[in-house]
């Protein structure tokens, strides 16, 4: 029998909410690692039970955790995180050098075909690599190395690696995205990267048609299609159609185009999700009402999707990695807010449900499609 | 026997209820405790002190007979009661909210 495996993480622990095929009736457990701050959670496709955890905290620092029973017990895996050789300076939000110094794993990406490989995207940007199930990482350091990371700098949330998506057609591409550096994109399995940013225009760097500097949110891809990119930036949504070689705007319609999550229908490769915030100095829907918002043209021409979400007083916020998809056969779209509710949509996004109303405020959500 | 006090995520991540006790060898400093501590205990690399820089990390203080014993050096003894196992070596979160 199918069903849904919902995998939550928040500023005070991680939450897994399962579901038969219905998706009408949820059981929730947690809270798991109580108190820590869990960035994100991820399956391995390979693997379905094995997941992976992003545990850290302001005082005890990063840890990794694994499963192999689906979120019923955990263990704890390596937790070291060192940059390849002498790890030089980026920008400072004042424009001075910094040095690079690790903070936290924003981003836990499992291979499609092992489970015990497995990408972190972490903070201060750069890109590691395990492939013993999380016991040692190594960096991926063409990346941080290629020439322009002098030049990266830190949105609000930190200089994060949040986004990374590995080719379903192609094992050596890989598209990363970086707040406030941008998008990239290896063709060699991580060994070298450039820039993927031709027709992103940011007005708040010195040349906004930089090569790097922008503040990328969001990619999504839909498998079928791995060179059909979408994204949100700091402003404007955007699209690829050629693995990244070049975007051009797509928001349309949009009340606002700034915003954090981006998504794809599972079974549409057209229709794209979006939760429009007011701006980049409130971080709340426009006039209190929270609207997921639906193209089904790739973009351009959106509406705004309400049923079961609150239209009056919402000032919560949809944070980058907290909208995901199941591929049930009527698509399920998921995300979670900084006001701690989960809410589901089993039709494709015509009708909202909340799972749960008062979670710590969510970080991230990934969905598990169980066969 | 030395003992030592984890704050409570660190008595979760590592699996333990109360105090952890460690058989010491050689001098008994902040270095050689937290050394066996993470010894026995490999989880908490990195939680403590800093994996490359072995500083400790800056929300996480060291208590030992009444005494602040964070800014001490590494190498430095410490206090003979904890040394004979009289007293605890606390391993403290600083109260910094959150």
């Amino acid at each position: 029998m199918s069903g849904v495996r919902v995998l939550v993480g928040t500023r005070k622990g991680a939450f897994v909410l399962t579901s038969d095929g219905k998706r009408e009736r949820w059981d929730i457990s947690g809270p798991h690692f109580a108190g820590w701050e869990l960035y994100h959670l991820k399956g391995s496709p390979a693997d379905p039970n094995r997941l992976y955890a992003s545990q850290c905290s302001g005082w005890f620092g990063q840890m990794i955790q694994r499963s192999n029973d689906g979120g019923k017990t955990w263990e704890a895996v390596d937790n070291k995180f060192v940059y390849d050789g002498v790890p030089g300076t980026h920008q400072w939000y004042d424009g001075t050098a910094h040095p690079w110094e690790f903070k936290r794993v924003w981003h836990l990406e499992p291979s499609l075909t092992d489970p015990d490989t497995v990408y972190a995207g972490v903070e201060d940007a750069a890109m590691f690599r395990s492939s013993d199930g999380g016991k040692s990482w190594q960096e991926l350091s063409g990346l941080r190395g290629h020439g322009s990371g002098a030049k990266w700098q830190p949105g609000a949330g930190g200089m994060c690696l949040h986004t990374i998506l590995l080719d379903p057609s192609n094992p050596a591409r890989i598209f990363i995205a970086i707040s406030a550096a941008g998008a990239f994109r290896t063709d060699d399995a991580g060994q070298t990267w450039r820039p993927i940013n031709r027709g992103l225009k940011s007005e708040y760097i010195p040349d906004p048609n930089a090569e790097v500097g922008h503040c990328v949110h969001r990619i999504a891809m839909h498998p079928s299609r791995p060179n059909v990119l979408f994204m949100q930036k700091h402003w404007d949504v955007m699209r690829s159609d050629d693995a990244g070689d070049s975007w051009r705007e797509v928001s349309g319609n949009l009340p606002t185009d700034f915003g954090f999550p981006i998504d794809v229908h599972a079974h549409e490769p057209e229709t794209i999700y979006v939760v429009p915030i007011k701006s980049d100095s409130e971080h709340y829907p426009p006039d209190g009402k929270l609207r997921v918002y639906r193209s089904r043209s790739g973009g351009n021409e959106w509406e705004a999707l309400t049923k079961g979400l609150p239209q009056k007083d919402c000032y919560v916020n949809v944070l980058r990695d907290a909208m995901a998809v199941d591929s049930l056969d009527s698509c399920g779209v998921y995300f979670g807010t900084t006001g701690g509710q989960l809410y589901a949509s089993a039709d494709a996004g015509n009708n909202w449900t909340p799972i749960v109303r008062d979670l710590p405020a969510v970080l991230s959500v990934e969905v598990q499609t169980l066969k | 026997m030395i003992r030592v006090v984890l704050p409570q995520h660190l008595r979760t991540l590592a699996r333990v209820d109360g105090e952890v006790k460690l058989e010491v060898q050689g001098a008994i400093t902040q270095r050689s405790v937290l050394d066996a501590l993470e010894s026995s205990y490999p989880m908490l690399r990195g939680t403590i002190r800093d994996h490359v820089t072995q500083k400790r990390r800056a929300f996480v203080r060291f208590f030992a007979c009444e005494e602040d014993l964070s800014h001490e050096p590494p190498d430095a003894p410490l206090p003979e009661p904890v040394a004979t196992g009289e007293e605890p070596f606390l391993i403290v979160g600083a109260i910094a909210g959150g």
